[in-house]
This record gives C-alpha cells, sequence and structure tokens, in this order.
C-alpha cells in the first residue's frame, strides 16, 4: 500500500498549524536512547497527527538530538509520511499492476471529477483526501480503493458516485 | 529409488479395527505379483481423519481417496487403478446423501498442479494459535537441529536442497549461509526481508498472515547454522494484519521459550523483533534496507563488502525473505534430497506466485519449479475472463518483463525466465489480454521505478525520468521515429551505470515489450493509433446507429459531452470529450464505438 | 507460562493433533473462516460475525468457529471450510451472509452439504 510519491519538495510554505506537542512525550520517552530509531519515532508521529507537522519535527530533534535536515530527509525519502494535513475520509485507488490492467486510471480519473481535486490533494472541506496507492495486496479484487478501513472492490467507473455520496450524506446525517 | 505412486493406508485406531492391515497385506501382495513393487509403495500413515468411512486409502500424487475397502475389492483395484491407470469411481468417497458430486480438491485444476511446501499451512491453522502450528509439526525441525544436528549439517542440508533466495534474486541460500558463518565477528544478525514492493505480489504478506511461525522457525534455524542471537523483521508498515500476527506470534515463541535465553533448554540464545518500513521500494534491496533499520534514508551502498561481512551496523548480516525462510523447517525436517527431487536441474523446490490481471482464479499458488507458464495460466488460472486472447504475462514486477504467449511453453526456473528477458522476480505473475497495451504497461513500470529511484546515481535518477518522457510522448501520440533507438540507448546505459538492482532491472519492462511487441510501439508512432484501444488520447469515441437513445451515456458523462432526444440516436461533442469512457462502460447495446 | 523443554513441546504437539482432527475433541464441527488481508476486504467479516451470531442462536456448544489465513483462491473469496466429525472438510466459495446461514443450516446442523456453494473437499497436499 505504498503511496505514490509526488513532488513534496520545493514546497516551502510548509502549513504551521497549532498542535499540541504534549501528545508526543510518550514517544519520545519510548525510544529515547534507543538506536536508530528515527523512522519508528515519525510513524509514532505521523499515527498522533495523521502528519508531520513542522513543530514536531522541531521538537523531536531537539529532544533525540537529532538534526532538523536529517529528520526532513527521511521524511521526504519514505512516502508513507505526510507534511500536510489530511481529511476526514483518505481514500487510497490502488494502482498496483492488477489494478492498473484493469482500469484503475479511470477510477482515479471518476475520483478527481466527482470530488473536483486533483490526485495527492484534500478537498476544501477537508473531508476527503485523494491519493494512489502502489499496491493493496488485494489483487483479487482490481481495480480496489479503500475509504479509510473500507474496501470497495471490482470497481468500475460507474460505482464512484454512489460511494462518495454513501460518505457525504453520512456527513450531513452527523452534522444534523 | 523413486516411486511413482504412493498408496497411503490409513492406519489411525478406526481404520485399524475395521482391518486396513489386512487390506494392506493383500495390496502388497497384489502389486508385487504384478511386477508393480518397484513403481509403486504401500506405506501405514497416522490418520486421514476420514474414520467413519475405514479403511481409508489415499493414493498420491493423485489424491484419490478409496473408502470402505476390504481384501476383496484388492485385486480389481490393483488391476484397473495401478496396471491400467483408471481410477475406480464406485470406491471413492462420496458425500453422503449427495447427487452431485463435489470434486476433491485435486480435481479442481486450481488446485491440483500445486505443491505446498512455503504455503503448507495455509488455512489449516489459526496463525494467532502457536499450538496449532506445533500440532502440524512446527517446531520439530528447529528440535532436530538442536539435538541432532551441528552448524555445518544444517548448511550442508541447506546446500544440498538446492534452495535459492526466493526473494529474487536467486542467490543459493546455504552458500550465503556459509558466507556469513564464516564470515569473523562477535555479533552477527539475521534478518527477515518483508518489503516486499512489487506491485501484483503479495505472498509474503499472505505467508506471514497465515502462518507467521513457519518464518520464525526458519529463522531460528538460519540463526543457529549462522551463530547469531539477534534477528530482526522488516515489515512493510502497509501490512497492518501482518504485522499483528507476527507481533502475537513472536510473544507466544517468548512465552514457550523458544524465542530469547536457552531455548528448549539446550543452550542456544535468540531473539526477535519486527522494525517497520515506510515505505520505499528500493529498500528490497539489501544494503538499503540495512541504512532503513538504522533509520537512515534507505539508500543502497556499494558492494563489496557484502553483508554477510559487513551488515547491520557493521556486522556479519544475513538477509532471506519470508518465502525463503517458510522453506527452511520443511527441508530440514523432509531431508533436502526431498526438496531436490523436485524441481529442474539448477532450480529446486516451488516457487509461490500471485497470480493475478486478467486471469480467471486470481490467487495465490504454489507450484514445483519446471511447470510451464501455460499450466500456471490456463489449468490453474483457468485462462482469460470474457473470451478474450491471452497476450502476455509480467513477471518480476518493476525488474521484470513481459512473456509473450507465444512464449507459453517456457517453463518455470531462474534460468528459463532469465532468458526470456524477464526474471523469477519475488512472484508476481500479472496476466495481460488482448486489451492491454504494451506500452502503456512499459509506461506503468517506468513511472514506478523512476519516482521509486533513491536518486543516488544519475542515471537511475535521471535516465528513467526521460524514459518515461518518451513513453508518455508515444502514447499521447506525439511519438517520433527515433524514440524506439533513443529508448534502447538509455536502458543501456541506465542498465550500465546503476548502483543497485533497482536501476539495474528497471529497463526491463521497456527492453522485453520493445523485444516482443516492437509493432506495437510502431503503430502507436506511426500510425497514432493503440492497437488495445487503451490510450485514452489516441481514440476517439463515437455513437454508431444502434443507439436506442436511452440517455445513460449522456446521464454518466462528466462532461456533459453528449446530447440528443429521447429515444432518438445521441451525438458526442467531440470537442468537449474527455475521454474517459464512462459511457462506452455503461452501454447496453454496443453503441458507441472507440476507435 | 514458564518456558517449554522438548518433551513438554512434543506433548502440546500430541494434544493438539488430536483435537484438532476432530476425534477425541468435544466438539462435533469446525467452521474455519478463512480471513487475511484479501479475505477480508472481501467480506470475510461479516461472514465470521454473522457465524458467530447463528451459532449463539442454535444454542449448540459443540460447534467451533476459528479463523485461519488466506486460502489462496482470492478470486473465490471469501470462502470458509466446514468440518464434521470423522468427515472430509469442505470447503465453501463465494460467501455472503445468506449463504452461510443456508450452509449453516444445511451442512452443520443436518450434515447435507450444500454442493450449490461447494468449491471442493478435501484438504490440499504437500509434495
Amino acid at each position: 500500500m505504498r503511496i505514490k510519491r509526488k513532488n513534496q519538495s520545493r514546497q516551502c510554505s510548509l502549513p504551521d498549524e497549532k498542535v499540541d506537542l504534549t501528545l508526543l512525550d510518550e514517544l519520545l520517552k519510548k525510544y529515547s536512547g534507543k538506536q536508530g530509531s528515527m523512522i519508528s519515532l515519525l510513524q509514532g508521529t505521523q499515527e498522533i497527527y495523521h502528519y508531520v507537522p513542522v513543530s514536531a519535527i522541531k521538537k523531536i530533534a531537539k529532544e533525540a538530538n537529532l538534526s532538523e535536515s536529517d529528520i526532513f530527509g527521511v521524511i521526504t525519502f519514505y512516502s508513507q509520511f505526510r507534511l500536510n494535513p489530511v481529511g476526514k475520509y483518505i481514500i487510497k485507488v490502488c494502482h498496483g499492476t492488477a489494478c492498473h490492467v484493469q482500469n484503475a486510471p479511470d477510477i482515479t480519473n471518476a475520483l478527481m471529477i466527482e470530488l473536483n481535486v486533483e490526485d495527492g490533494k484534500t478537498t476544501d472541506d477537508r473531508l476527503f483526501t485523494l491519493e494512489s496507492v502502489s499496491c493493496l495486496g488485494c489483487c483479487g479484487l482490481a481495480p480496489v480503493i479503500t475509504v479509510n478501513e473500507d474496501v470497495y472492490g471490482k470497481l468500475k467507473r460507474a460505482d464512484i458516485h454512489k460511494i462518495i455520496q454513501q460518505y457525504k450524506s453520512l456527513e450531513e446525517k452527523q452534522n444534523g | 529409488m523413486e516411486f511413482r505412486t504412493h498408496i497411503m493406508v490409513c492406519a489411525g485406531t478406526a481404520c485399524v479395527s475395521c482391518g486396513s492391515f489386512n487390506v494392506k497385506k493383500v495390496l502388497e501382495e497384489e502389486i508385487k505379483k504384478r511386477g508393480l513393487d518397484k513403481e509403486i509403495l504401500v506405506v501405514a500413515t497416522g490418520c486421514q481423519g476420514f474414520c467413519a468411512q475405514g479403511p481409508i486409502v489415499v493414493v498420491q500424487p493423485d489424491d484419490i481417496f478409496y473408502q470402505l475397502l476390504t481384501p476383496e475389492d484388492v485385486p480389481f483395484l490393483v488391476e484397473e487403478h495401478f496396471l491400467k491407470g483408471r481410477p475406480v469411481k464406485k470406491m471413492m468417497y462420496t458425500p453422503p446423501g449427495e447427487k452431485t458430486e463435489i470434486p476433491t480438491m485435486s480435481e479442481i485444476g486450481f488446485f491440483n498442479k500445486q505443491r505446498l511446501i512455503a504455503l503448507r499451512n495455509k488455512g489449516l491453522i489459526d496463525a494467532e494459535q502457536i499450538d496449532d502450528y506445533i500440532g502440524r509439526n512446527g517446531y520439530n525441525a528447529l528440535i532436530k537441529v538442536l539435538t541432532e544436528m551441528t552448524q555445518d549439517d544444517v548448511i550442508k542440508s541447506i546446500k544440498d536442497s538446492g534452495l535459492r533466495g526466493r526473494g529474487g534474486g536467486g542467490f543459493p541460500t546455504g552458500l550465503k549461509w556459509e558466507i556469513c558463518k564464516n564470515s569473523k565477528g562477535d555479533l552477527k544478525y539475521i534478518i527477515c526481508n518483508a518489503d516486499e514492493g512489487d506491485p501484483g505480489a503479495y505472498m509474503d504478506r499472505s505467508i506471514i498472515e497465515s502462518d507467521p511461525h513457519s518464518v520464525i522457525e526458519g529463522m531460528l534455524i538460519g540463526a543457529i547454522a549462522i551463530g547469531a542471537h539477534e534477528g530482526v523483521v522488516y515489515i512493510r508498515t502497509e501490512y497492518p494484519l501482518a504485522i499483528k500476527r507476527l507481533e502475537t506470534a513472536i510473544e507466544q515463541a517468548r512465552e514457550y521459550g523458544l524465542l530469547g535465553k536457552d531455548i528448549l533448554g539446550k543452550g542456544f540464545d535468540f531473539d526477535l523483533r519486527i522494525k517497520q518500513g515506510a515505505g520505499a521500494f528500493v529498500c528490497g534491496e539489501e544494503t538499503a534496507l540495512l541504512a532503513s533499520i538504522e533509520g537512515k534514508r534507505g539508500m543502497p551502498n556499494k558492494r563489496p563488502p557484502f553483508p554477510a561481512e559487513s551488515g547491520l551496523w557493521g556486522k556479519p548480516t544475513n538477509i532471506n525473505n519470508v518465502e525463503t525462510w517458510a522453506n527452511i523447517p520443511w527441508i530440514i525436517l523432509n531431508g533436502a534430497d526431498r526438496f531436490a527431487s523436485i524441481g529442474t536441474e539448477k532450480s529446486k523446490g516451488t516457487k509461490v506466485f500471485s497470480l493475478v490481471g486478467k486471469i480467471n482464479n486470481t490467487g495465490l499458488v504454489e507450484v514445483p519449479m519446471g511447470i510451464t507458464l501455460k499450466e500456471i495460466i490456463f489449468d490453474i488460472g483457468g485462462g482469460v475472463p470474457n473470451g478474450k486472447k491471452f497476450k502476455a504475462v509480467q513477471m518480476g514486477g518493476p525488474s521484470g518483463g513481459c512473456i509473450p504467449a507465444e512464449l507459453g511453453d517456457t517453463i518455470i526456473d531462474y534460468d528459463s525466465v532469465n532468458a526470456t528477458g524477464a526474471i523469477m522476480g519475488s512472484g508476481g505473475m500479472v496476466v495481460m489480454d488482448e486489451t492491454t497495451c504494451m506500452v502503456d504497461v512499459a509506461k506503468y513500470f517506468l513511472n514506478f521505478t523512476q519516482a521509486e529511484s533513491c536518486g543516488k546515481c544519475t542515471f537511475c535518477r535521471i535516465g528513467t525520468k526521460r524514459m518515461l518522457e518518451i513513453l508518455q510522448r508515444i502514447c499521447e501520440g506525439k511519438g517520433e521515429e527515433e524514440d524506439i533507438e533513443k529508448l534502447q540507448e538509455l536502458a543501456a546505459q541506465i542498465k550500465d551505470s546503476s548502483l543497485c538492482g533497482l536501476g539495474q532491472t528497471a529497463p526491463n519492462p521497456v527492453l522485453t515489450t520493445l523485444k516482443y511487441f516492437r509493432h506495437e510501439y510502431e503503430a502507436h508512432i506511426r500510425d497514432k493509433k493503440c492497437p488495445a484501444k487503451s490510450c485514452k488520447t489516441l481514440l476517439t469515441f463515437e455513437i454508431n446507429d444502434k443507439c436506442i437513445g436511452c440517455g445513460a451515456c449522456a446521464r454518466v458523462c462528466p462532461t456533459k459531452a453528449i446530447t440528443g432526444e429521447k429515444k432518438k440516436k445521441h451525438l458526442i461533442d467531440q470537442a468537449k470529450c474527455i475521454k474517459c469512457g464512462a459511457c462506452f462502460d455503461i452501454c447496453k447495446f454496443s453503441s458507441i464505438d472507440k476507435n | 507460562m514458564a518456558k517449554l523443554s522438548i518433551a513438554d513441546l512434543e506433548e502440546i504437539r500430541n494434544k493438539v493433533k488430536k483435537s484438532t482432527l476432530l476425534r477425541e475433541g468435544s466438539f462435533n464441527a469446525k467452521i474455519t473462516v478463512h480471513m487475511g488481508t484479501c479475505g477480508i476486504a472481501a467480506g470475510a467479516r461479516t461472514i465470521m460475525n454473522t457465524l458467530i451470531q447463528i451459532i449463539e442462536e442454535s444454542k449448540r456448544n459443540d460447534i467451533i468457529v476459528t479463523n485461519s489465513g488466506c486460502a489462496g483462491f482470492c478470486s473465490k473469496e471469501p470462502m470458509v471450510t466446514v468440518e464434521l466429525k470423522g468427515e472430509s472438510p469442505v470447503k465453501y466459495s463465494s460467501l455472503n451472509e445468506s449463504k452461510i446461514k443456508k450452509i449453516f443450516e444445511e451442512h452443520v446442523l443436518n450434515g447435507r452439504i450444500v454442493a450449490e456453494y461447494a468449491l471442493a473437499i478435501g484438504n490440499e497436499r504437500e509434495p
């Protein structure tokens, strides 16, 4: 389920949102003094905030005695890490080989039209993030997408509208 | 001596009480009488679990069950089945009260050509119960190694088995262990590479999900052979279920004292931890994987020194992939000879493939080396769906290549697959039919390797980008005559001047498609046509006279390019059409032509 | 749990071998739901939940439900294996809620294999 690499460099203006940095303390304690744990630290951070905020990078660098640029280097190297906040629902479109030959590009295309958002970006209302991933490993169900934990397989373009509507109406219900 | 057939006579309590020993005696006499005793072996086995139908006799490798046998049945059975080769239907098992006979596993193509070693426990045990694994002879190989074998015995056994690395490289596993064992160093590491990155391959995930202890036991045996006391499983973070099951398995093994200090009271220490990868294809490469475990950017380093000499934290390190480790306990328990008797001269044992793409029976299959591609695709996979024609099969993921239908008789072994220009790889097998455009497939893989290149070597970083750009141009109908030559030149240079396997093999998908499907490239470049009707920019969508004016296409069109009155032929405004194909998919009257 | 010796391990093995074969255990039926990532994606979780519920409703305490990894036949997921005491296991494929209910009613409770949903009988083999 590797997230396809997007050019996230050259993007100097990273969002500087206020986040609760005390949430990091336990994590920092867990890996304190352990050799080679930068990736685990960042994975833990992303688990907390769903992305890696700039302020968190600064805090980790200071407390774990790492350099900020090394951390940034690791973040941009691995496709798992995000530097931008994500939507409530993360839609992952599988672009593994099996899905590709079963028309996954059409599915991404349909989602881009349906959500009016670019691949790799989040909708303005912060509800949906659209991502392409390299293989979800459900090749028997190709083409596949996941919306958070839900899996939808053997998709056709026409199914997309229904799936998205389902989440939109769920949201409307929750918001009264 | 090789027997062509084994007859397993059940000697479980229930069958014995129904007279299975008499049946066995008569079987042996009859077989001898007909001079078949050099070809057919009669063995007594443990209970087959089919006690209500005893005495039970199972014939291997055909996997035929005979039930309720009496000594009087035997002469007829031997004559018909073993002499004339006609299994005797009326003595076989039929489910009670059933008119329709349900096939046995071996009557189903999908199962009967498979031979299970790495996947021996799939679907049979609960992966979260160590006792289930133990019940299937789990950790028996460990006992054998601890009590009966020296380090050299183990290495010799693995060498004799002919096992080669299942992650793709195909390096002899026993030799790798020997080099690491002979490396000087007080501290050595054992690593399991579960960073399964090839899109379309998921056998490693499946092995860990269904049988994590087979990997742990394999690593334990490797650790004993090499003299390592610490192990790491480097696993993709994208496999949450596999990680969870492996964590549970490690915990349970620790509780039983199968990991930790003084294992089984034999004075050997070994422990294991999990390290999650963070999503970088290049980390499947050994030296990059080591860098990633150390918490750094996963960039490959030059070899030598090989990890066996200087690996994790500079210590001798042995890395094998999941499937390789899962084979180890079986080899130790069943003997190197038995493993080596399966397969071809230079490729022994079995290989797991994930059979996906345009194929009827998608799934994970384990087949003996030496089977042909056709057997896998047609006998196991059930062929291509919707009456389409089989065109090619992609093996080896982004490092591999496309093998065309004409080469369907190619056998599965490292050397034969390499000869086609593809590689065995980790086991992804993606089947393609006539609607798959081979230029598009090449573009797809280049897009992948281009994005996953770590950027260390210039030719890999920039060369793959340039190749991708050329392929994109070709698919958009802007290809030029000299593009093919440029692709070949770039491919050769990238192969020559890249440090690691990623770059060295990145051009393979382009080279193999050029070798076998050059005419498709030429059609894109010269005629601006995509023969598979897959490259969207080269297509036009038009509505023909079969249109009944139902309006379904107009409703799905995202750009409202389709107009027309109800019950009258509709029309596509080519200026507005974005060639998404939604209308083509929805039309039930084949009234949309794409050309 | 104390650390095991080789003899302890053998003992566990023998015990498990007996009970997994359903010969001497107190169970009369075992239903295995194949739950790898792909099986779950195809709906194995629903099958599992349905089974737990209908077994409870049946008030039978001699039926066990267990899960296991992928059975390998991804295009036929979700799959379950039903094993009755003394009989060969039967694999069912491409299941949904109503199919599993019928299988439970017919096969598990009444011993009649539901041939229309059955994929195969028996197990695979090692070489």
